[in-house]
This record gives structure tokens, C-alpha cells and sequence, in this order.
């Protein structure tokens, strides 16, 4: 994106975070599953006096210095790619390679992903050799022993925006901005119990979407009175690792142009983004839930089958 | 109840010659077809055979793995990447293995729960019972180097913290990290050990599981009465009867499995391992895998200096200490009765434990501050107090209810319609199921 990004590791940002580091559902939810587990401990441990002292003085916060993170939790949305029957949207992952292409990949590499797969956004064979073209590769060596610059071809991965990791940081403040191939898979706020029970009945599994969206749309927000911003970065109430990242906001509306009549605001454009990124991350997800869906239908009809068998071989065995 | 009178005869020429000359197929026919197994078995006991074909499985799926893996630490994070993405089918196999190590540890703890609700390690079942904990430490062996391979932040820093305890060791503690690591750090040597002995451990558990099952075979089966098989009628015939009840129980357990891999196949995992390792970053909050998340919360319980043993030395005899009481079940256990069925108390006690295991594994996921420190010390000593004090005292004080005189006494009273007092009806365990 535009240059001065920040990466969660980074030393600077991290805002008196290292002893109590948190990044577990807060607020209300926080204080139910510590009291019911406080009751837990009462009955396990008959003293309850003394962790109850201790939940109450967790529970004690400063809005202006904050001590969990990300200070709001990533806002959940509909993605077309949730659910058992999941699939994505094409439209909406050719939007995401244009905002990729002209925001993004001002700084974020995204060395993972070759131009081949595009395929897979329902470019035909001939596009994705034109979109290769537009990159520039360096490679080498030739039979001189040259370095040399060619066109890209569909087998080539997206070239990095800089030359290597240290370039990356020097021209970024000092933290490298991180690859983007897998980030929508390597990003999670934790979930806390009890919603991560309940993520298994839901298979919520849109986390990474679901934060990057939140990230690219919070810059909005005023941070609350009283709270220290470090020079050179930008205050984001859902970045997972501080109350500020240096990645100032990246988006504005109408700043790519999209030729489908989609909406060109900062909330489309995230939405767009983080979809495609989602691909980029879990290429294969369609493939994936379509075969689970044969294996589970499968598994039930043996399962019934093998289940009557049983029944009808234990019928006369009192058991 | 194996040796001796095999019923085996081979029915053709071939047969005959082989019988003659090496009896394999007489070992398969008395071992899976004729073995006399308990008629009241309840589906917790199909968790034997479901544990075999998850060692398979992880076996079948890692050698596939293993072609297309690059143990180099400058290769290893994209090399599985590649598999996600380029190999064939790759993005099933590598999902299949990661997440069949947590359900091969999801299958482990129910066998091991198992055994302690229904006494299953008591006389002579003693070395049957250690042989499955030589087992399952084989198995956090191989489940730890295996989580390390992928080369993502939390292999990498997983792989320092757990590899740090050794050093906490007196005298030869520095001298068997650097063992382990193969230097001074976790770095590309550590990685070459540890894919090497991935390998290799699983074959180690396929040996050890042979000498489980022979055991097994020569002591017989427990069953939820706890009652040895005293005659023909106690038992059936394993083949059909305990194979058609198993294959039942395993498809069950791989639909739950499959649920997992193709829906929520990073459920498991955590993010910051799709994050290739770096030195120099450390995560905000490192965590090993679920399956040692109790542990991992006796380890960090120990925040204070015992005599001469510092707090680290001390989390680290906690943590191993809490694995070596399951050595020590079958001695520790004083009472008579083997069943949690006919002791009201141990089954409260029993249930207050596993509450209690669940419980230091989510305190084992939080970090070790404020009240989860306490929580953490309090789930600890209940821990150790249910091996150390309940285990020994209770079968030594408590009023066993009255035990039916055989399995088929006991299974024919159940039939009867459920009247007080026996044991159907007294638990929701899955003995009420079968």
C-alpha cells in the first residue's frame, strides 16, 4: 500500500503490550466466561475468595490505555465464501486484483501466487498471459552471465515490490510490510470461549476477511481522549497488536476505478480486497468444500448401512 | 484367553502348506475372527481400532508428504506452500495429516479416559497399560517435531520454548538441549533432526503398538463391569460381532474428522503458523498445540521456588511428572473394583478430573498472568490430587455398590428393563449406547 506501513511485530508499536497481551474476546463476554469459570474454580478448589479479588482487578481498565488487543473486535461479514457450500465470487475477486494491483502492491509482495492461477477468477488463458506481460521480471542468469529484465509469463509468481526484506523496511519505517499471500489465513483475533464452541457448528472460518476488512475500514475512528499516538503511525482500533500500525490509511473512495458499476467507496474496496485475498491464501477452498460434501454424503449412507448391519448381526445377542 | 486351542483349519491345499510353514493366516484367523471379546463392550472400546487406522492414516498420508517436502529452513515454509497449492490433491493430504494428528490425540484421550473410568490398567492389565503410555509419549514426541516442520512462527517458537525446558535440567540440562537442537538455537540442524525422527517415531509407534495389542491379547479385553470373562457365554465372537460395532464407531469418527478437515481445517491450527518463522520476531503469545495445552498450563503453574529447585526446574518436574502419574495408575489405584459403574465416588471424582484436564487446557491457551496464574495453581493441585490422594484413598474407604457375579448376569439384568440400583442405568456414560 502507500509507503510507511507497519507490521504487528513491530517493536515500535507495540505499545506497552508485552505483559498483558490479550487477544481473547473482552468486555461483557470477558467478564461472563471469568465469572463461570471463577465459579468453576470455587467448586473445584473451594477459595474462591481470593480468585474472585483477582477477576475484579482484571476487570479494572483505562479506555485511554488499553491493555487487550485489538481494541474492537473485526466486524463479521457475509462472505460469499462462507459455509458449506461456499463459493467465491468471481466479480468480486477481479475487483480485488485491480485494488491489489493499484493500492497494495505499491508495498506488499505477494510471492506465493502465480500469475497462472488467476485463471481461477475466470480470466481466460489469454488474459492472464497479457496481465503477466504488464510485470517486468529480472532473471538470469543468460549464457553471458547477465542478470536481464524480461515480460512476465503466466508462470511467474507477482514480482516484490522491493529488491529484499531489508529494502522492504528501510523504505517502510523500519518494518518490512509482510507478504500477502497468506495473510487472510494469518490473521485471527481469538475468539474466546464459548464462540469458539460455537464456531464449530457455524464453521465460522472467515476470521481473516473478516479483520482485514475491519482494518482497512477503522481508520475512521478517533482515538479516545487522553491516548498517546507514537509519531508516524496511524491509531486503528482493530489492529490486533497496539492501539496504532504504521500502514496509514491506504484507501479512499473513488480511488480505483471499477468498470462493473460496483460501488467505489473505502467499504467496497475492503470488501473486495480481503475476498481476494482469501483466495489468495486458500486457493483450493471451492475444490475443498464441494469434495467434503461428497465425503460426508458418503460417510452418512455407509454409516446408515453399516449401522443396520450391525443391528441385524447383534439382533439376537443381549448386550 | 488366546493361547492354546486355536479353531482354526485351513480350508484349502495352499492353506495347509502355509499353516505348515509359517501360520500367518492361523495368527489373523484367531485374532480377528475367533478372539473371544466381552458381549457388554460399549462404543468407547471401539477407539482401539480407530487409533490403528488413524497411525495408518498419518502414516499413508506423511510418506506422500515427505516427496514433496524440503526439510531446509530456507525451503520448508514454501515447499508445504507448494503442496497447498501445486501438488495434486496436496491441499487434502497436508490438511488430512495436520489434522489427523489432533484427532489421533482427540481419539488417544478418550482411550485414555477409558481406561481410568473403567479400571481397564488394573492386574493383569499393568503392562498393557504402560505399554499404551509408552504410546502416547511417543506420540507428543512425533506430534511436536511434526508441528515444527511447516517452519511457520509458531513451529519455530514452539520449538524454543519446549526445547528450552531441558536446559532447566541440573548439570546435563545445556548439554541435551544442544542435543536436540543440534546447536546453540532452533535452526536449520533442528529442523533436519526433527523431520528425520518424525519419520522414524511413527514406525517406533507401529512396534510398540504390536507389544500393546499382543498384551492385549493375552490378558484380554476389560469391559464396563470391570467382571473377568468367566465363561463362553460372557463372550462373542470378535468377527462379526466386535468388527461390525468398530467399523460403525471409526466411520462416526471420520465423519467428525472429514467435518474438519474440508470445513474448518485451520480450526485446529493457529494463525500465526502461515507466518514463516523469524528469529528476531517473537509472537505476542506463543502456544503449543491443543493436545498439550494441559500440560503446558502445569508447566507455567509452578510461578514459585521450591527449596533448592527454582520455579523453572520445578514447572518442568510438574510437567513431566504429571505425565509419569499415568505410569504409576495401576499401583496408585488401592481399590478392588475395577469400574467407575459400581463406585459412586471414584465416578464423581473421575468426572471432577476430566473437568479438571479441560480446564488447565484452556488455562494452558490463556496467558500466564493475573487470576489465570492462580487458576492454573488450583487445577494443578487437583490435578496431582487425583492421582495422588483419590486414586489410593478412595478404594480404600469407599462402599462399592454390589457387583452382578458375571458379564452375562449383568448384561441379562439390563435387558430385564432397567430396575434400580444396577449399573445401566447409572451413568450417562456411552455404556447405555452399545
Amino acid at each position: 500500500m502507500t509507503p510507511k506501513s507497519g507490521d504487528r511485530f513491530s517493536d515500535e508499536i507495540m505499545l506497552e503490550t508485552t505483559t498483558a497481551r490479550q487477544r481473547i474476546s473482552r468486555g461483557f463476554g470477558m467478564k461472563k466466561i471469568l465469572t463461570s469459570l471463577a465459579l468453576l474454580g470455587l467448586v473445584l478448589t473451594g477459595t474462591g475468595a481470593a480468585t474472585t479479588g483477582a477477576i475484579a482487578q482484571e476487570e479494572a481498565h483505562n479506555e485511554a490505555a488499553p491493555t487487550h488487543f485489538p481494541i474492537h473486535e473485526p466486524k463479521e461479514m457475509d462472505w460469499s465464501f462462507a459455509g458449506p457450500f461456499g463459493t467465491y465470487d468471481k466479480a468480486q475477486l477481479q475487483r480485488g486484483l485491480k485494488v491489489y494491483k493499484e493500492v497494495c502492491a505499491a508495498c506488499h509482495s505477494m510471492k506465493l501466487v502465480a500469475f497462472r492461477t488467476l485463471e481461477d477468477l475466470g480470466y481466460s488463458e489469454a488474459q492472464v498471459k497479457a496481465l503477466a506481460a504488464e510485470y517486468t521480471i529480472n532473471d538470469g542468469p543468460n549464457d553471458a552471465g547477465d542478470m536481464f529484465d524480461r515480460p512476465g509469463i503466466p508462470s511467474d509468481h507477482f514480482p516484490a515490490p522491493f529488491p529484499n526484506e531489508q529494502a522492504a523496511a528501510a523504505a517502510n519505517g523500519g518494518a518490512a510490510p509482510p507478504d500477502m499471500s497468506l495473510l487472510a489465513k494469518a490473521r485471527g483475533v481469538e475468539r474466546g470461549f464459548p464462540r469458539f464452541v460455537f464456531d464449530i457448528f457455524t464453521q465460522y472460518a472467515q476470521g481473516g476477511p473478516d479483520y482485514i476488512h475491519s482494518l482497512l475500514t477503522g481508520y475512521d475512528e478517533e482515538p479516545p481522549a487522553g491516548m498517546e499516538i507514537p509519531e508516524g503511525t496511524s491509531y486503528n482500533p482493530y489492529f490486533i497488536a497496539g492501539v496504532s500500525l504504521k500502514m496509514p490509511n491506504p484507501l479512499s473512495d473513488d480511488q480505483v476505478t471499477y468498470d462493473d458499476g460496483s460501488p467505489q467507496t473505502v467499504d467496497q474496496y475492503s470488501r473486495d480486497v480481503s475476498a481476494f485475498l482469501m483466495w489468495a491464501a486458500e486457493p483450493h477452498l471451492e475444490d475443498r468444500k464441494k469434495t467434503g460434501f461428497r465425503v460426508l454424503v458418503f460417510l452418512s449412507l455407509f454409516g446408515a448401512l453399516v449401522y443396520l448391519t450391525k443391528r441385524k448381526v447383534w439382533a439376537g445377542v443381549a448386550h | 484367553m488366546s493361547e492354546g486351542h486355536s479353531t482354526y483349519t485351513p480350508k484349502t491345499g495352499l492353506g495347509r502348506w502355509f499353516d505348515a510353514r509359517m501360520p500367518l493366516p492361523r495368527l489373523v484367523y484367531d485374532s480377528f475372527v475367533a478372539y473371544p471379546v466381552p458381549r457388554n463392550l460399549n462404543y468407547a472400546w471401539t477407539f482401539g481400532g480407530i487409533l490403528s487406522i488413524m497411525l495408518a492414516a498419518q502414516i499413508l498420508t506423511g510418506i506422500v508428504l515427505a516427496m514433496h517436502y524440503a526439510a531446509d529452513s530456507t525451503l520448508a515454509f514454501d515447499s508445504v506452500e507448494k503442496i497447498m497449492r501445486d501438488v495434486n490433491s496436496g491441499w487434502l493430504l497436508r490438511y488430512l495429516h495436520s489434522n489427523g494428528a489432533s484427532f489421533f490425540f482427540v481419539a488417544v484421550y478418550i482411550h485414555i479416559f477409558r481406561g481410568l473410568y473403567y479400571g481397564s490398567y488394573k492386574a493383569p492389565r499393568e503392562l498393557l497399560w504402560i505399554l499404551g503410555c509408552i504410546i502416547y509419549l511417543l506420540m507428543m514426541a512425533t506430534g511436536f517435531m511434526g508441528y515444527v516442520l511447516p517452519w511457520g512462527q509458531m513451529s519455530f517458537w514452539g520449538a524454543t520454548v519446549i526445547t528450552g525446558f531441558f536446559s532447566a535440567i541440573p548439570l546435563v540440562g545445556d548439554w541435551i538441549q544442544q542435543l536436540l537442537l543440534g546447536g546453540f538455537a532452533v535452526d536449520n540442524p533442528t529442523l533436519n533432526r526433527f523431520f528425520s525422527l518424525h519419520y522414524l517415531l511413527p514406525f517406533m509407534i507401529a512396534g510398540v503398538v504390536v507389544l500393546h495389542v499382543w498384551a492385549l491379547h493375552v490378558v484380554g479385553q476389560s469391559n464396563p463391569t470391570g467382571i473377568e470373562v468367566k465363561s463362553k457365554t460372557d463372550t462373542v465372537a470378535f468377527t462379526p460381532y466386535a468388527t461390525i460395532k468398530d467399523a460403525f464407531g471409526m466411520i462416526v469418527f471420520l465423519f467428525v474428522f472429514a467435518y474438519f478437515v474440508f470445513y474448518l481445517p485451520n480450526f485446529l491450527g493457529h494463525p500465526d503458523n502461515y507466518i514463516v518463522a523469524d528469529p528476531l520476531k517473537t509472537p505476542a503469545h506463543i502456544v503449543p498445540e491443543w493436545y498439550f495445552l494441559p500440560f503446558y498450563a502445569i508447566l507455567r503453574a509452578i510461578t514459585f521456588n521450591i527449596g533448592p529447585i527454582n520455579s523453572k526446574l520445578g514447572g518442568v518436574l510438574a510437567m513431566f511428572g504429571s505425565i509419569a502419574m499415568l505410569f504409576l495408575v495401576p499401583w496408585l489405584d488401592t481399590s478392588k473394583v475395577r469400574s467407575a459403574v459400581y463406585r459412586p465416588w471414584y465416578k464423581l471424582v473421575f468426572w471432577l478430573f476430566v473437568a479438571d484436564a479441560v480446564l488447565l487446557g484452556w488455562l494452558g491457551s490463556q496467558p500466564a498472568e493475573g487470576s489465570y496464574v492462580f487458576m492454573a495453581q488450583m487445577a494443578t493441585l487437583v490435578y496431582f490430587a487425583f492421582f495422588l490422594v483419590a486414586l489410593p484413598v478412595l478404594g480404600l474407604i469407599e462402599t462399592p455398590r454390589r457387583l452382578p457375579n458375571s458379564i452375562t448376569e449383568a448384561v441379562l439384568e439390563k435387558n430385564k428393563g432397567g430396575g434400580g440400583g444396577h449399573p445401566a442405568g447409572a451413568t450417562a456414560a456411552p455404556e447405555t449406547k452399545g
